[in-house]
């Protein structure tokens, strides 16, 4: 498969985002601005940082249904230790990013070492760390945090959001990582023909811990900007997280069953949906309107790289 | 004689290895009853044992057509949404005044039509179902609550409320749950269709050369999910005397969870409905035993987790070994 064909569903998602960019700015006026959009970017960081990661593990032909449990726990993790461990809040930082990251490196764990599908290995952790986060916590929320902390969520560095600063480099070094380097082409070759990829003395299993890391890693970085943003911690931080990373990177293009897929792609992917939830919530269409629409879409283009796929042969 | 016991304790074998995974979770229920019944006589009382089973009724009705799904090769991930939104269309007829079968049956059906476009999308397109029903559950949990804003439906006619009646003092919801797994497992064990659904998962492209329909077969039993899914939603929406309009909170993993635990390989191919329905029982034994051992509700999860996480290694691992 050449890069042009690659990048087929990639061309058709960037001009569907210019198109929903464009009728949106129509609708209404307060779309199009500079402060709307960057704020639009501030909220789709969360979700974006774990995206990056689901994309590496999709195109393994994994999934990971636990990133929300793990955002949660470490969120959790990190007030408990600040609050009640009595540990300074960096410290306390670092802690909990560690525990999430060690999360991730469960799954992967499970994964490779009892080989568990990766759909019901991280659908048992989705209830352990979700479960362990609400046990720990007893439902109380931790809140108090001092204000130099609310930087990573609600600061600015040259005028743009600081968890879009991260974003921006943490994409950058996923499509690096994923696009130029043996590691990328690993991830690609696992998801294609697994027992191949074996053959051809790929480490497979190491990759995949590598990545199942990662995205523990991933949503414990989200877990610090989320409660940095909304100021307090929830035991129900993240919960529904997964399917909104699920489907803004199936929706970039990202293949189901593995082997296909770019970070430009998910990218993409998260734009429009958030495009679309913010720009109709301005032209007036209520909230839970705008899931529908998101359903839509994601059947609706994933319909359409089927009958694309058909037309060519494939 | 003696070769007829040993072919008698020959077949006893292969069943007893044939529903491995069902006898362990049976025993695990007998075993939490007898423990927790011995810390807490409580637990065994009437009322608590009648809330455990009939409480948690629908989402094991609900697990059965789940299994079917996943013996078959398929998932549905917007299944606790579906419930939610045929809950609120039952209740939403009743209380409009139109006859209580029609609010039984119309929603039902539209389980059943929704499923079926579902499992037409999946089976000629091969869209993996797990994407679809994702879109799915966006497009029904939204309409749901745009639909309703969130307002609860009260004042259901008591005629309508089929979930608390009772018949020897057991709630109806009881005889749902046994009756159709009864059915559920003779119907996949003995139909053409039943046998179908498992060859389709073993292997679909030996099903087509069996001369099975694979995408009608995936049709049907979409359909079917939907017919449990349905009768789930009726339950769900006549239990209490409000029908909250939204979706319980992570129905769809419990309904999964339930199949998967019960033995239903995510593989595809294998798995019994009797599993999904003990484990279904299991959940809820367990969530009850916590309460009355004293400790906090809000642990429940994260021992499920740990529950499910168990039983999935001790899977692989006995799989590994066989080999």
């Amino acid at each position: 498969m050449t890069a042009s064909k690659l990048l087929r569903h990639e061309t058709i998602l960037a001009l569907l985002t210019i198109l929903a960019l464009i009728v949106l700015a129509f609708l209404s006026d307060k779309f199009f601005t500079a402060e709307n959009l960057l704020n639009q970017g501030r909220l789709m960081s969360e979700v974006g940082l774990v995206a990056l990661a689901m994309t590496f593990v999709i195109v393994t032909g994994g999934i990971d249904l636990s990133v929300g449990s793990i955002l949660g726990l470490t969120a959790i993790l990190f007030g408990v230790f600040w609050q009640n461990v009595g540990m300074a809040l960096p410290v306390a930082m670092v802690a909990a990013i560690a525990c999430g990251t060690l999360a991730g490196f469960g799954n992967g764990f499970i994964i490779t070492r009892f080989n568990v599908p990766p759909l019901i290995a991280t659908l048992a952790t989705l209830a352990l760390y979700r479960g362990l986060a609400e046990g720990i916590s007893q439902a109380r929320s931790v809140r108090g945090y001092p204000e130099w902390f609310f930087f990573f969520g609600q600061g600015e560095v040259l005028g743009v959001p600081f968890q879009l600063w991260i974003l921006g480099v943490a994409t950058l070094i996923a499509a690096i990582i994923l696009g130029m380097t043996p590691f990328g082409r690993a991830t690609y070759a696992i998801g294609a023909n697994e027992t191949a990829a074996r053959f051809s003395g790929i480490r497979v299993n190491a990759t995949k811990l590598w990545i199942y890391t990662a995205a523990g890693f991933l949503a414990s970085l989200a877990a610090i900007v989320f409660v940095s943003r909304v100021t307090t911690t929830r035991s129900d931080m993240g919960t529904g997280l997964e399917l909104d990373v699920i489907t803004g990177v199936v929706l970039g293009g990202t293949s189901i069953f593995g082997g296909r897929g770019t970070i430009i792609g998910t990218a993409l992917g998260l734009i429009l949906i958030q495009a679309l939830k913010n720009g109709l919530a301005l032209s007036g269409v209520k909230g839970d309107g705008t899931i529908v629409v998101i359903g839509v879409v994601l059947i609706g283009a994933i319909l359409a790289g089927a009958i694309f796929d058909k037309n060519r042969g494939g | 004689m003696t070769a007829a016991a040993s072919i008698g304790r020959s077949n006893f074998r292969r069943f007893l290895g044939g529903y491995g995974q069902e006898i362990v979770v049976l025993l695990s229920i007998i075993l939490l009853f007898i423990v927790v019944g011995a810390v807490n006589g409580r637990f065994l009382s009437d009322n608590n044992i009648n809330s455990i089973f009939a409480g948690n009724a629908y989402i094991a009705v609900a697990a059965i057509g789940m299994t079917m799904l996943i013996i078959s090769g398929h998932i549905d991930v917007s299944v606790g949404s579906l419930i939610g939104v045929i809950a609120t269309i039952a209740g939403t007829l009743a209380v409009s005044g139109y006859p209580i079968w029609v609010a039984w049956t119309v929603p039902i059906l539209f389980g059943m039509v929704v499923n079926a476009g579902v499992g037409a999308l999946v089976a000629y397109t091969r869209i993996p179902s797990i994407v679809v029903t994702l879109g799915m559950l966006s497009i029904l949990k939204g309409g749901l609550i745009s639909a309703t804003g969130g307002s609860w439906i009260t004042d259901m006619p008591p005629g309508f409320m089929i979930a608390q009646m009772r018949l020897f003092n057991i709630p109806s919801a009881v005889y749902f749950m046994v009756v159709l797994t009864i059915a559920a497992a003779l119907f996949m064990r003995y139909t053409d269709f039943g046998r179908a659904v498992y060859a389709v998962g073993g292997n679909i492209e030996a099903a087509r050369a069996a001369g099975i329909n694979p995408e009608r077969t995936v049709i049907g039993v979409f359909a079917l999910h939907g017919l449990f899914a349905g009768i789930a939603g009726i339950l769900f929406a006549t239990q209490l005397q409000v029908i909250q309009s939204t979706v319980p909170p992570n129905l769809e993993l419990t309904v999964i969870t339930a199949s998967v635990i019960g033995g239903v390989s995510i593989l595809g191919g294998t798995g019994t409905v009797i599993g999904s329905t003990l484990a279904a029982i299991l959940f809820a034994c367990i969530g009850s035993a916590l309460i009355f051992l004293n400790v906090s509700a809000y642990w429940l999860r994260a021992v499920l987790g740990l529950l499910i996480l168990a039983t999935v290694l001790a899977d692989m691992i006995r799989r590994r070994r066989s080999k």
